[in-house]
């Protein structure tokens, strides 16, 4: 071996070589930020309307016509919430995986998804609105009262076991999931915008409806990070986070709180986007191990890399037509998880 | 949780500054109807090995988590350097008492270094989630336990042995006074149960309180300081092995007829069960 060759690699047995320590945190958070600038500069270039790489130059130097720079701004818009969505979802993921220690947990787990289209239904039906900025203010509450109602009825003082909760998820949500069929079904008009909110697009999106959810995403982020440490422990069973001085339920309590205003906000925003809060943080053990601390980080980014990509396909698949985000995120997530899956590297 | 009455110095009743000390004061603790300790009354020897030991289902585990408050007693109180747990905050009894679990729960992809690195916590606030000190305990609890070549393993690829050092490794690093250890032998073979007994002279020597729940009493005889022999929920003797582990004991505690003989290599008592007649 030639001295000088490589630094810290050949420090470390090449059989075992940080079998599960995986790569640097920053070094995901890197490899994450090179992916999400890819798509993101994508993301600004393709699409229909015909404007291509030259003319987006020109908008973005300034001296293009009105129609390119209409083009550019909307895909501008949806292209940040895309990735601040996205980087919601994995977040929320990351959180509601910690703490049901559920391989299947997502955001949906605890009613936010049911919660939000009850709401955005009953809305549409009894005050006929069709979607658009009002079903944010709709969604938001309906989604948090929802997993209010969870905890509630899955609240058991001194258990352990957070398989009530788990069920208690599955109840609302299939509540709920009824009464939206049945709605759907008696009102024709609730049915058709009811589908086009339930599938999550970005195509609309637009910097009134972000402001609008921003702050419950930055409490949401906050939350999370301050419950990332107290999951760590929480992950060795109630008695040792006990031991080491961990508040359990406040850290249980925070970290829902945080993982249901981050899928709150994102679902208000742009509708139900499946996947990307079930496999994104998959994706981030598979990188940076079962650290919460490095987990949150990563997810971020790669969350918003994910779904900005995602976009991104959604916007080519049909060329010239687009699809939804929504319809997309399972077919570009699947490979990366399915692969993740194969080198046993997914744990929970 | 209350503001800090918690502060490490505390004055006592009589005016002189109290020494470190944990004790149990006539605490009564169950899980719903069932009591499992009534009216118990211990004190913790410093700087010792203790031994818990005592039949199935007396109370042992009960015990030691109550010491370390992760069970509430109904009654009574436990006393760190005697002040109510109640009035301490949580983290700054973490910060003295350390609790290793019967069997705590290893979440896949977990690496030694990132389990023992766990063991801080109790110095930790939401913004100061890295302190000055923690690279060192944690070297220093790895490398005590002789999991540092370990340290990048995956804990559920280690064997039974060396994920006990690991969890060892993360009480230690708690850096606290008193190592509680519920059962830290089970489940090992022979080997590796005189390795963690070993460890555990090894902590007390490096001048910590370590108290282990253990199942064999020759084992508790040979290697603890002192052995505290509990009997449905109460404590029905304490003090040196060669005192308190007697034919009459074993008789009355386990109903075991026995001859106690001393151990060949260290003296101390040695539990031989007699011959079925």
């Amino acid at each position: 071996m030639r001295p000088l060759a490589s630094s810290t690699r050949s420090e470390v047995p090449p059989t075992r070589a940080n079998r599960s320590g995986r790569v640097t945190p920053v070094s995901a958070i890197v490899l994450a930020t090179g992916l999400l600038i890819v798509a993101g500069a994508v993301s600004l270039v393709v699409g229909n309307g015909q404007i291509g790489f030259d003319r987006v130059g020109m908008v973005l130097l300034g001296g293009a016509d009105e129609y390119a720079g209409d083009v550019v701004a909307a895909r501008i818009s949806r292209t940040v919430m895309g990735a601040v969505v996205g980087a919601a979802l994995a977040v929320s993921g990351v959180l509601i995986q910690g703490v049901t220690r559920n391989p299947l947990g997502e955001p949906g787990l605890l009613g936010v998804t049911m919660g939000a289209s009850a709401s955005v239904v009953t809305a549409t039906a009894l005050f006929g609105f069709t979607g658009g900025f009002a079903s944010v203010w709709v969604a938001l509450p309906g989604a948090v009262l929802a997993v209010a109602v969870t905890y509630l009825l899955g609240r058991q003082s001194g258990s352990e076991s957070v398989i009530p909760l788990v069920l208690a998820g599955a109840v609302v949500s299939a509540v709920l999931g009824a009464y939206v069929q049945a709605m759907i079904l008696v009102d024709p008009t609730t049915f058709d915008s009811y589908r086009h909110w339930v599938v999550g697009s970005l195509a609309g999106a637009d910097f009134d409806t972000l402001r609008a959810v921003l702050p419950a995403l930055l409490l949401g982020v906050v939350l999370a990070w301050v419950c990332t440490s107290g999951l760590n422990s929480v992950a060795l069973g109630e008695d040792v986070a006990v031991a080491l001085g961990v508040p359990v339920a406040r850290v249980r309590l925070g970290s829902i709180a945080g993982a249901t205003l981050l899928a709150a906000g994102a679902t208000a925003a742009v509708g139900p986007i499946a996947f990307v809060g079930l496999a994104v943080p998959h994706l981030v053990r598979a990188l940076v191990g079962a650290d919460h601390r490095a987990q949150l980080p990563v997810a971020l980014v790669l969350g918003a890399a994910v779904l900005v990509a995602s976009d991104v396909a959604a916007r080519l698949v049909a060329w010239p037509q687009e699809l939804m985000v929504g319809v997309v995120t399972a077919f570009v997530g699947a490979p990366f998880l399915l692969a993740a899956v194969r080198r046993g590297k997914v744990t929970t | 949780m209350s503001e800090p009455e918690s502060e490490p110095v505390t004055g006592s009743v009589n005016g002189s500054v109290s020494q470190p000390s944990l004790r149990a004061e006539r605490v009564t603790v169950g899980y719903g109807t069932h009591v499992v300790l009534s009216d118990l009354s211990l004190t913790l020897p410093r700087g010792r090995f203790t031994a818990v030991i005592g039949p199935n289902g007396c109370g042992k585990s009960t015990l030691v988590r109550t010491f370390a408050r992760t069970l509430l007693p109904r009654s009574g109180e436990v006393l760190l350097d005697g002040v109510p747990l109640g009035r301490w905050k949580p983290k700054r009894i973490a910060q003295r008492v350390a609790l290793l679990p019967q069997s705590p729960v290893v979440p896949d992809g977990v690496t030694v270094r990132s389990l023992v690195a766990r063991g801080r916590h109790p110095y930790h606030s939401a913004l100061r989630q890295w302190v000055p000190g923690d690279q060192e305990a944690i070297d220093v609890s790895m490398a005590a336990t002789g999991v540092t070549d370990l340290a990048h393993e995956s804990l559920t690829e280690l064997s039974g042995g060396q994920r006990q050092r690991a969890w060892i490794a993360m009480v230690l690093a708690q850096d606290t006074d008193y190592v509680l250890l519920d059962e830290p032998t089970s489940f090992l073979d022979l080997a590796h149960q005189i390795d963690v007994l070993h460890l555990c002279q090894d902590i007390r020597d490096r001048g910590r309180t370590v108290v282990a729940v253990l199942h064999d009493l020759n084992q508790a005889a040979r290697y603890a300081d002192h052995v505290v022999v509990m009997r449905e929920g109460q404590v029905a003797a304490s003090g040196m092995p060669s005192d308190v582990i007697t034919a009459d004991l074993v008789r009355d505690v386990f109903s075991l007829e026995c001859e106690i003989g001393p151990d060949p290599q260290a003296g101390t008592p040695m539990v031989v069960p007699l011959a079925r007649s």
